[in-house]
């Protein structure tokens, strides 16, 4: 029995909470799997396996109660968010070994659920970008149309045509065109026009993903799973940079909608850096918070050596998110009479 | 249309009112005996005026009332006192207090019931009879009514707030007793704004109790009273006295001012209708409205003496078989009764009779996962996952930081919190912490303060002695040496001078204080194990409240960033 009040609880758990926010990713993994084919399934059941198992063997030597860590969903969703973020095609150790990294080193050794300062699917993903770089940017090509079972061998190494089937993505496409072209003057408009590589707004079928990642994310902004706070300062931050940097120079920069619709943004904005662990925890912190991460995203997205910034953006951001919400204390009721 | 304000956070529970206002309210049977503790406000505890055998009448004074800020306590009903010793009181700690134990004689033979003209008479009369009727405030605060009735020094009253919000889930005796005593209320009311003069009069519901709203209206206007009967959203804790402040007027009570700082003032509708009663008939307080639902075959509400054992009152429900204890209060703020033979005090609202289908056991608790939810429900715009994290870690500093003091425990956290932390059951082990440590320092000061006083007192006493004792020594070597002198003996003597009588008061005081040091030395802990002695005591203390606080379970981690 509960000792003390409250003694009624609303109908809310953390496995709810969780589920809740995997339930938000389907539409977007629906449309991946449509747009790239079965290979994103495999990824997905390689992390969760290997991120259920992770977590299981260091609850077990940690001595916590399983049943009760395990089904909180925590381990799942980095699982999937690990498999979304990194290439479909990539063999089947990678995933494995960069969802156990997150599970055993990011999360479990830093205490757990709630405890780890990083946000461990992007630990995977930095850790992976960093120690196996080719592997990481190996893209499926957008014409190959292969089926459950060529997937299958691709993933677990059995099919050595990897090379020929895959591209790079639109950001890394961008980035080279612009840099081989430099002298023949190509610039953003014509690269992006493109449509083989770039699709309508953000890279062909990727675009879809995105937005299907959008509707997920609104909903869960809707549901107050999360708070909008987050992903509309992060959003604005990516569009308020690249379009200013769009109008200063249309031919050297991408407009604000390519930059929105491609690469890790809508998932990191909607999906990793609201995760409320490594999140700053107030509304202004929030803000500020994900506005960092957009800024710092694009930054790296366009002027560093990766192709895509998300993922050093949020890490970075979690460095800081104790100081944000230290910072950005709301005043408490009454205080606004208080000298 | 009435301009409503908003204030941050709040949940809404279910609210479960509908079982115990389907029929009117009824007058609870005399119980075997009653017991009536004397201590039932915040302040003075009021001093027995009956001794066992006395033979009292119903209203008769028991308890004169202690201090400015204390309330006198009345007999329920006509019987003979048959004891005056502690009880268990109706409070979380369980803790026993001097009540006064009266065996009804079934003739409910009143004292004489004197009116009073409370609308000739001068504010503080008024105010005296108000303390004399031993009237606090039943909705829950148990605060003496009249020492609310005075407006700050310089202070317009802008608005005298009448809280019929009764947000908490289950009760519903504010409600039943709108829609009885309407007038009651009204004229209540109106005594109150006599005594204050505030510019308006805002009577404020929660708007799930449209029957209490509409018999207010219609009691107000029967009356002929200009006030305001506001609806407001029913989100808890739109009944706490801040909030509804804040819902009704938009202000915000400061940290550590009263609301009369800021030209407001607030009362329970059960509070005026108290005070009517005592002074338009006499009746001081001695009973009042008690909802008793939850696990009862019965639900409803009744007009039950001050003193009833709980048990009785739980038997007027008829409670289920699977009945396994009993809520004193509500849902959200209320306390299981330590037993059931604990009586019901001016303060007791409601009686839940609990079971584990009604309120099954909290599911075990998880880390936090920072999600903030507690801290958009907090009405106090609080950062609740900060206070348990140092309340944890037992870093009392960091939470005053957040504020603890600021947290009225309302629950909406822990009720909304997914990782299921009994986040105000931390906050009030880090309150009562806090209030220890303070009372342990006080404590030690003032030992210390006696001690250093005693010593010094000693040591000039001392010191007076030798001095005394060196005088004599010297007027006698004086007289010697003049002896001798007369004697005519060459003898050469020491001449003692007032030079040698300073340097033997001086010697003497220089042995105590050398005697004090000592002292010292042996009273201060010389050797880490006494120190550790101290602190293995300290730590005890600390545990065995903690216990108390209802916190030994351990939690489902053990991640306590102490340990
Ligand atoms: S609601 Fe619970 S889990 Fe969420 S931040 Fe508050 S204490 Fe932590
Ligand atoms: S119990 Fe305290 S901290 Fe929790 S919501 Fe209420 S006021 Fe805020």
């Amino acid at each position: 029995m509960t000792l003390s009040s409250p003694y009624v609880l609303k109908e809310t758990s953390v496995t709810w909470v969780m589920t809740q926010v995997c339930l938000a990713l389907l539409p977007g993994i629906a449309v991946y799997t449509w747009v790239i084919g079965p290979a994103i399934l495999i990824q997905l059941a390689l992390a969760s396996l290997a991120a259920l198992a992770g977590e299981a063997a260091m609850l077990k030597i940690r001595g916590k109660p399983l049943n009760l860590f395990l089904t909180d969903g925590s381990a799942l969703l980095t699982g999937w968010l690990i498999a979304l973020t990194f290439p479909p095609l990539s063999p089947w150790w990678l995933i494995v070994v960069g969802t156990l990294f997150a599970i055993v080193v990011a999360k479990q050794l830093y205490g757990g659920l709630g405890q780890n300062p990083f946000n461990p699917a992007m630990i995977a993903f930095a850790a992976s970008i960093v120690s196996f770089p080719a592997l990481m940017s190996q893209w499926p090509s957008q014409d190959m149309h292969l089926g459950l079972v060529e997937h299958l061998r691709i993933v677990f190494g059995l099919s050595p045509h990897l090379d020929s089937l895959t591209a790079a993505t639109p950001l890394d496409a961008l980035k080279t065109g612009l840099k081989l072209g430099e002298e023949a003057g190509a610039s953003v408009a014509g690269l992006l026009a493109n449509a083989q590589t770039f699709g309508h707004v953000g890279g062909r079928g990727w675009e879809w993903i995105t937005l299907a990642y959008l509707i997920g994310g609104l909903w869960l902004c809707l549901r107050r799973i999360i708070t909008w706070h987050v992903p509309a300062s992060f959003l604005a931050a990516v569009v308020v940079l690249s379009g200013a940097l769009w109008l200063y120079d249309p031919r050297e920069f991408a407009n604000p909608l390519f930059h929105l619709f491609s690469g890790g943004v809508m998932l990191g904005a909607f999906f990793i850096a609201t995760d409320p662990v490594t999140c700053a925890s107030t509304p202004r912190g929030k803000l500020i918070f994900g506005a960092g991460c957009g800024l710092l995203a694009y930054v790296i997205r366009v002027f560093g050596g990766y192709p895509d910034g998300v993922a050093f953006a949020v890490l970075f951001l979690n460095i800081c998110a104790p100081l944000i919400s230290l910072l950005t204390q709301p005043p408490v009721f009454g205080a606004k009479g208080r000298n | 249309m009435f301009q409503l304000f908003k204030f941050n956070g709040g949940v809404k529970p279910p609210g479960n009112k509908a079982q115990s206002v389907g029929q009117p309210s009824a007058t609870a049977p005399l119980p075997a005996r009653l017991v009536v503790p004397l201590h039932q406000n915040i302040g003075g505890t009021p001093r027995p005026v009956v001794k066992a055998g006395d033979r009292v009448l119903k209203g008769q004074l028991i308890g004169e009332a202690d201090g400015w800020i204390s309330a006198a306590v009345h007999a329920p009903t006509s019987g003979m006192v048959r004891d005056i010793g502690a009880y268990v009181q109706p409070h979380p700690s369980g803790l026993s207090a001097v009540s006064v134990v009266i065996e009804p004689d079934g003739r409910e033979e009143w004292i004489e019931r004197q009116p009073v003209d409370y609308r000739n008479l001068p504010t503080d009369a008024v105010q005296t009879a108000i303390r004399q009727a031993g009237i606090v405030g039943l909705g829950g605060a148990a605060f003496p009514t009249h020492g609310k009735t005075t407006p700050a020094k310089g202070v317009p009253m802008e608005e005298l707030i009448i809280n019929g919000g009764e947000c908490e889930p289950y009760i519903t005796c504010d409600d039943i007793l709108m829609r009885e005593q309407g007038e009651g209320i009204v004229r209540g009311t109106a005594i109150i704004r006599d005594l204050m003069q505030p510019k308006k009069v805002l009577i404020g519901i929660e708007d799930n109790k449209p029957e209490a709203i509409a018999a207010m209206r219609a009691a107000v206007a029967a009356c002929g009273e200009n006030f305001d009967v506001v609806a407001v959203p029913a989100l808890y804790p739109a009944g706490s006295a801040k909030q509804l402040t804040r819902m009704l007027t938009g202000k915000e009570v400061p940290v550590g001012k009263r609301s009369t700082d800021i030209g407001t003032q607030c009362f329970n509708v059960g509070t005026v209708y108290a005070v009517w009663r005592a002074l338009a008939l006499g009746e001081p307080l001695i009973d009042r409205m008690i909802t008793v639902t939850g696990n009862v075959e019965h639900p409803r509400n009744w007009r039950a003496p001050i003193g009833m054992p709980i048990a009785d009152l739980l038997a007027l429900g008829g409670p289920k078989a699977d009945t396994d204890g009993v809520i004193l209060g509500g849902p959200m703020m209320g306390f299981v009764a330590p037993d059931l033979t604990v009586s019901t005090v001016k303060a007791t609202n409601c009686l839940i009779a609990r079971s584990r289908t009604l309120f099954p056991p909290a599911p075990p608790e998880m880390p936090c996962i920072r999600c903030g939810e507690c801290a958009r429900a907090c009405p106090q715009d609080l950062q609740p996952f900060e206070m348990y994290w140092f309340s944890r870690a037992r870093n009392f500093g960091k939470t005053q930081e957040y504020h603890i003091f600021d947290c009225i425990e309302c629950g909406c956290c822990s009720f909304v919190c997914p990782s299921r932390i009994p986040l105000v059951q931390y906050f009030r082990f880090a309150k009562s912490e806090i209030w220890a440590r303070e009372g342990d320092k006080k404590a030690a000061n003032s030992a210390k303060e006696r001690f250093e006083y005693k010593k010094a007192r000693e040591e000039r006493e001392k010191a007076e002695k030798a001095e005394k004792l060196a005088k004599a020594a010297a007027a006698q070597a004086a007289k010697k040496a003049a002896e001798a002198a007369a004697t005519g003996d060459s003898l050469p003597v020491t001449t003692p001078t007032a030079d040698d009588a300073e340097a033997a008061k001086k010697a003497a005081i220089a042995a105590a204080m050398e005697r004090a040091k000592a002292q010292r030395a042996a009273v201060q802990p010389r050797n880490t194990d006494a120190l550790n002695a101290d602190q293995q005591h300290a730590i005890d203390a600390v545990e065995a409240r903690r216990l108390q606080a209802g916190l030994e379970t351990p939690a489902a981690d053990n991640e306590n960033p102490s340990s």
